[in-house]
């Protein structure tokens, strides 16, 4: 289908210009005088830590902010600044993090609206649903455009969202973190895919803190730190330390691991399962013991089970079938009191949602898990100077930087929220750590000292079990790993054996593609 | 008991069940729209009593019936156009905007009435809708008027727009996924702010005909509740005009049948019966709330820049 | 454009919202008055004067403001955990009629056992009312905001048949009532030749306990963490079905609560109007105070001033005392535009 826009495209332009963007929010500086080009057909890797200002940036470019300053120019011609009209109109899609489809609606309805007039009579659906399957095949994308989308796994959700924007005719495709809900071999295929687009005359912006991905696919990269350009230059020129170097300004010290002779078990599962809502969270016949001393790490795609697991060891759900012990104790009916008495402390994934109520200051936060403790309450009624004595030693233990313990939560930082809830899980000196996502857009300052606390925790004898969905982190924390795939958990893989390929492999589901298209 | 079965096959009892739905109907079809959209409308009661009131007092003025109706479906959209700014744009909570404009709605009906009305005197009449036979289709047993075929022909629009229409997908987009429908380049504010303008005009047209056929005049507490009960049938009907349809037709059904049925058991005290709908709008919702799958950002308000 | 949340709104900014929200009262009421045909400014005067100007104008406001404490109260403290009770109407004359059957002479006890006994039985009867409701929305989904209503509706038709049938009152003439409360359990006047009774000692009392509770108990900051985010709530072992519940118990309790007050201070019987909507106008009450409990008192005066102020308005100048209505519905809204405007910037 020829593109009405090649007509007036002049030869040989860029297919993307910025030049001095800028944008405060308030204090912030979150772009300051970012020039970036990107040729056509050309993949340029956006590299940078949370909070470098890559989103703000492609907020901009898809019309959602407007720039203090700077301006850019799409295939040659100037960008309206400020409309996601404009920007659609002149070529520019953004697959998104978080998907933004509508789960109870099928593929073609998500693709569909908002591309016709909402004056028409009636929608085309019969040429639409052709087009689909053309462009479908085109470029590998294979989806039914008939399917609801609550129906689709993670990957698939992914094609769709990338359809929408060719459909579009999107001439210069954004993705956002794409990688960060794929297995790694998902991921090779995202990479063909993305290489044959761009052999077909699309240019492409992969936003992602992956350095190795990064590398393998891109022609140019380009890292954002605390808002400026620091770097653009062609991918080969570059390797992994330079780069690290780059994103952080200095050289990344990750805490690591030393190896520990291990102690008893702490916590375990045998043949546990448990339902859960929807097709494929839910756990079957999982046996696991997490040791004292120890760090198990969970992987998988999001979506296998983990939930379910999380429930069980953060003692929030009985299993159905089978038992889970923590510390010789059957733990049958959650009874959240009992278990904290017993050692347990959790991380949510989210911390949001599930971490604190952002509402309420920061001392109802650091004691509403133990609201039942004598330290904190008696006869019904709270202990509030007991409670903020608690919690100023929390902020300072853990450099929380904040204003106070009456602070509302909600004005905390990512990272210093996250450090809360770390504070308050740790300060008890807890014996089983479950950890879901601890450090899941956080920064780099932030993620060290995360790692470390939990690092310092296993050493003090914790047993710690850490599920994430980022093969990095689990590798470079867990003395065992163990996949998670439709609910079965594989046989632990000690660390001296971790290779990402295996790995990889294990995460897939036995079936292969993981939805019959 | 005889009795009782016999009842069953009058025709005066269809007739009725079709007059008792036709408000049900214009009700439930706004409602559907506004929540469709994602924004729950409970000014609904409100809504529809004033309708009722617009409506008589136009055509006690001297307008025709269908300008009576015209003029409900107006104050229907202006209490639309109230809702909507305070809980589109401005985000506030949907449950008390909605609350608050029944309650501003009911209180100007009777502020108004009694105005216009001295009282104690009984509220003039006027000519309300007269049965009417469509050519194609003929069925004088249903002594239907107007307005009835009106809302049965408008729950097909509805159903068509909804699932056959770029402007019913962008609406159901807006219901499920606002920050989806967003990035697709659809205003979902002014999306939204439209469907529960054009919502409440329909459900003030619920209201018109309780005053402009149904009964011949207006009084207050006409309504009586049957606002909530068109909240229950979208839920019945599980957001769907066809089911939601068939569910106030079940329910005028039963409604009729139950206020014969009075004449039928006189030691029963007559409070008992018209208990029955409100009970039967509770018993309704059970079973199909539990599976409810309705438009997945209903009642969340839609903060643009807020992730 | 976008909306961006503000972390404290200035001083200048709430004043110049309640400034607004006076402003669009005071417009709208004389809007209407003009409509009804009386003069404006002596209407408002004698709305005035209705309200705050003799000793008997006061009282009969902080009369009028009593149950509304209760029904305030009740919704304030549903309304806080997400449980949308309109049915304050229906859980008030659950408790009125709890009274009434208890009160007039079923049962033989000295007042001190009798009064709180019969309380209490109000007490559990709007609780009762509001159960049911609660248990639904719980463990079936269903909305509450329609079964509290729908509920309205049926409990007031359950009055009508209890008024006419087993609870009547065979020496009343003219409309349906229930028999009379026995002297013993009619509250005492708190000034004599008026209408106030002790009855609003009650409510401030509890209004004041509410308060205490919702900021120093554990069971106000579990109903905080479950009205404010109920999923970290959960997370954090709360238990949200029995906040939610107990919540549900209080805010009934306090709702039938307002019912038995009426007859034993004020009716002495329950009749079919017994309340002119003091159900509805509590969840007004509650929004105006914020969802405070020591802010339901002020709420409560307010919006019984204006109806006073209203009816004294409409004895004298024939405006139909509805206008109240309206302008205690419009306040509600505007201080909802209001609270837009002290809680979100607009940003590019």
């Amino acid at each position: 289908m020829s593109d009405p826009r090649a007509a007036t495209t002049p030869v040989g332009a860029p297919a993307l210009r910025l030049q001095g963007i800028s944008k405060r929010f308030g204090e912030v500086r979150a772009n300051t005088d970012i020039s970036l080009t990107l040729a056509q057909g050309e993949i340029l890797g956006l590299l940078g830590e949370n909070g470098a200002g890559k989103t703000t940036l492609i907020s901009i470019l898809f019309g959602h902010y407007v720039a203090d300053a700077g301006q850019i120019e799409v295939f040659g011609k100037p960008l309206e600044p400020g409309s996601q009209r404009a920007a659609i109109a002149a070529g520019i899609g953004l697959v998104h993090q978080h998907f933004t489809l509508a789960a109870n609606l099928s593929v073609l309805d998500n693709v569909l609206v908002g591309t016709e007039s909402l004056w028409q009579a009636a929608s085309a659906r019969q040429a639409a649903r052709a087009r689909l399957r053309t462009l479908s095949e085109k470029f590998g994308l294979r989806v039914d455009p008939d399917v609801p989308v609550h129906r689709l796994s993670v990957g698939e959700q992914q094609r769709v969202e990338i359809l929408k924007s060719l459909y579009r005719q999107a001439r210069v495709l954004v993705l956002d973190e794409p990688t960060a809900v794929l297995t790694p071999g998902e991921s090779i295929t995202l990479f063909d895919t993305l290489r044959k687009m761009a052999a077909a005359g699309l240019s492409v912006i992969l936003i992602s803190h992956k350095l190795d991905e990064v590398l393998r696919v891109a022609d140019q990269v380009a890292v954002l730190r605390a808002g400026e350009l620091v770097a653009q230059r062609a991918a080969r020129d570059l390797d992994r330390a330079t780069l690290a170097e780059l994103m952080v300004g200095r050289r990344v010290v990750r805490p690591t691991r030393k190896p520990l002779p291990v102690g008893d078990v702490v916590w375990s599962m045998r043949d546990a399962g448990l339902g859960g809502q929807g097709g494929r969270s839910h756990l079957r016949g999982a046996t696991l013991d997490v040791h004292a001393h120890e760090i198990v790490g969970v992987v998988g795609v999001a979506g296998n089970g983990q939930q379910a697991l999380l429930e069980l060891a953060c003692g929030m759900r009985a299993p159905r079938a089978g038992a889970a012990l923590l510390r010789g104790q059957i733990v049958d009916k959650p009874r959240h009191r009992s278990l904290r008495a017993a050692g347990l402390a959790r991380i949510p994934e989210d911390r949001h949602r599930e971490g604190v109520v952002g509402d309420l200051a920061l001392w109802h936060n650091a004691i509403i898990e133990d609201l039942a403790d004598p330290r904190f309450s008696s006869w019904g009624w709270l202990r509030k100077a007991a409670a903020l004595d608690y919690t100023r030693q929390l902020i300072q233990d853990f450099d929380i930087r904040c204003a106070g313990p009456e602070q509302k939560t909600r004005l905390l930082s990512g990272g210093n929220m996250q450090k809360l809830i770390v504070g308050r899980g740790l300060a008890a000196q807890p014996t089983f750590i479950v950890a879901s996502q601890p450090v899941r857009g956080l920064d780099e300052g932030a993620i060290a000292d995360v790692h470390a606390r939990l690092l310092a925790a296993r050493e003090r004898g914790a047993a710690v079990l850490l599920v994430t969905d980022d093969l990095d982190e689990a590798l470079e924390l867990s003395d065992r790993i163990v996949v998670i795939q439709n609910g079965r958990l594989s046989a632990p893989i000690a660390a001296q054996d971790y290779d990402v390929a295996t790995i990889g492999l294990l995460m897939l589901s036995e079936q292969g593609e993981t939805h019959a298209a | 008991m005889n009795e009782a079965i016999d009842l069953f096959f009058t025709a005066s009892l269809w007739a009725a069940v079709f007059r008792i739905a036709t408000p049900l109907i214009f009700g439930m079809l706004g409602e559907l729209i506004c929540e469709r959209a994602g924004v729950v409308n409970l000014g609904i009661e409100g809504i529809m009593t004033f309708g009722a009131l617009s409506a008589w007092l136009a055509v006690f003025h001297g307008c025709d019936l269908w300008t009576g109706m015209l003029v409900a479906a107006a104050s229907g959209a202006a209490f639309g156009l109230l809702h909507a700014l305070l809980t589109v744009p401005m985000a506030q909570s949907q449950h008390v905007t909605g609350l608050g404009i029944t309650l501003l709605a009911t209180s100007l009906v009777s502020f108004i009435y009694r105005l216009a009305v001295p009282a104690k005197s009984t509220p003039p009449t006027i000519m309300p809708f007269q049965p009417v036979d469509l050519p194609f289709l003929n069925a004088p047993f249903l002594a239907a008027t107007a307005p009835t075929y009106l809302a049965l022909g408008l729950a097909a629009v509805v159903a068509y727009v909804l699932w056959r229409t770029p402007l019913g997908l962008a609406i159901r987009m807006a219901g499920e996924h606002p920050q989806g429908a967003q990035a697709q380049g659809i205003n979902v504010l002014i999306l939204r702010t439209g469907c529960v303008m054009v919502g409440s005009a329909i459900m003030a047209l619920g209201g018109a005909f309780l005053s402009l056929a149904a009964f011949n005049s207006f009084v207050i507490n006409m309504v009586q509740g049957r606002g909530w009960m068109a909240l229950a049938l979208v839920v019945f009907g599980a957001w769907r005009p066809g089911l939601a349809l068939l569910g106030a037709l079940l329910y005028a059904w039963f409604d009729a049948y139950q206020l014969r049925l009075q004449h039928v058991f006189p030691g029963v005290p007559y409070q008992i019966f018209l208990m029955a709908p409100y009970v039967l709008s509770i018993a309704v919702l059970i079973p199909m709330s539990r599976r409810a799958s309705g438009p997945q950002a209903l009642m969340m308000p839609f903060v643009k820049g807020e992730r | 454009m976008r909306l961006e949340r503000r972390n404290a709104p200035p001083a200048s900014l709430i004043l110049l919202s309640i400034g607004l929200v006076v402003g669009l009262m005071a417009l709208s009421g004389s809007a209407l008055i003009y409509a009804a045909g009386a003069p404006v400014w002596a209407s408002w005067g004698a709305m005035f004067t209705g309200a705050f100007g003799s000793k008997l104008a006061i009282t009969e406001t902080l009369t009028r403001a009593t149950p509304l404490m209760f029904t305030g109260l009740a919704c304030a403290l549903a309304f806080r955990s997400r449980l949308w009770n309109i049915g304050a109407e229906g859980q008030l004359y659950a408790g009125a009629l709890a009274v009434a059957a208890l009160g007039s002479g079923a049962i033989d006890a000295p007042a001190v056992v009798l009064i709180p006994l019969v309380m209490f039985a109000a007490a559990l009867a709007g609780a009762a009312m509001l159960l049911g409701p609660a248990l639904l929305k719980r463990y079936m989904n269903v909305d509450d905001v329609v079964t509290t209503l729908l509920l309205n509706f049926i409990m007031a038709l359950f009055v009508s048949i209890m008024i006419q049938g087993p609870m009547r009152d065979p020496l009343a003439m003219g409309w349906p009532q229930s028999m009379h409360v026995l002297d013993s359990i009619t509250l005492d006047k708190l000034i004599s030749q008026s209408r106030l009774h002790t009855g609003l000692l009650l409510g401030l009392a509890l209004c004041a306990l509410l308060a205490l509770v919702e900021s120093r108990s554990v069971f106000g900051l579990q109903r905080r963490a479950v009205g404010l985010n109920p999923h970290a709530a959960h997370f954090a072992g709360i238990p949200a079905t029995r906040v939610l519940l107990w919540t549900a118990v209080g805010s009934g309790g306090l709702a039938g609560l307002a019912g038995a007050v009426e007859v034993m201070g004020l009716r002495g019987y329950v009749a079919g109007d017994l309340s002119p909507g003091y159900g509805y106008a509590g969840v007004i009450v509650a929004m105006l105070a914020q969802l405070h409990p020591l802010g339901v008192p002020a709420a409560a005066m307010l919006v019984a001033s204006v109806f006073v102020g209203a009816d004294a308005m409409s004895r004298a100048f024939n405006v139909p005392s509805f206008i109240a209505d309206v302008m205690v519905s419009l306040s509600l809204l505007s201080m909802m535009g209001a609270s837009f405007f002290l809680s979100y910037r607009v940003r590019r």
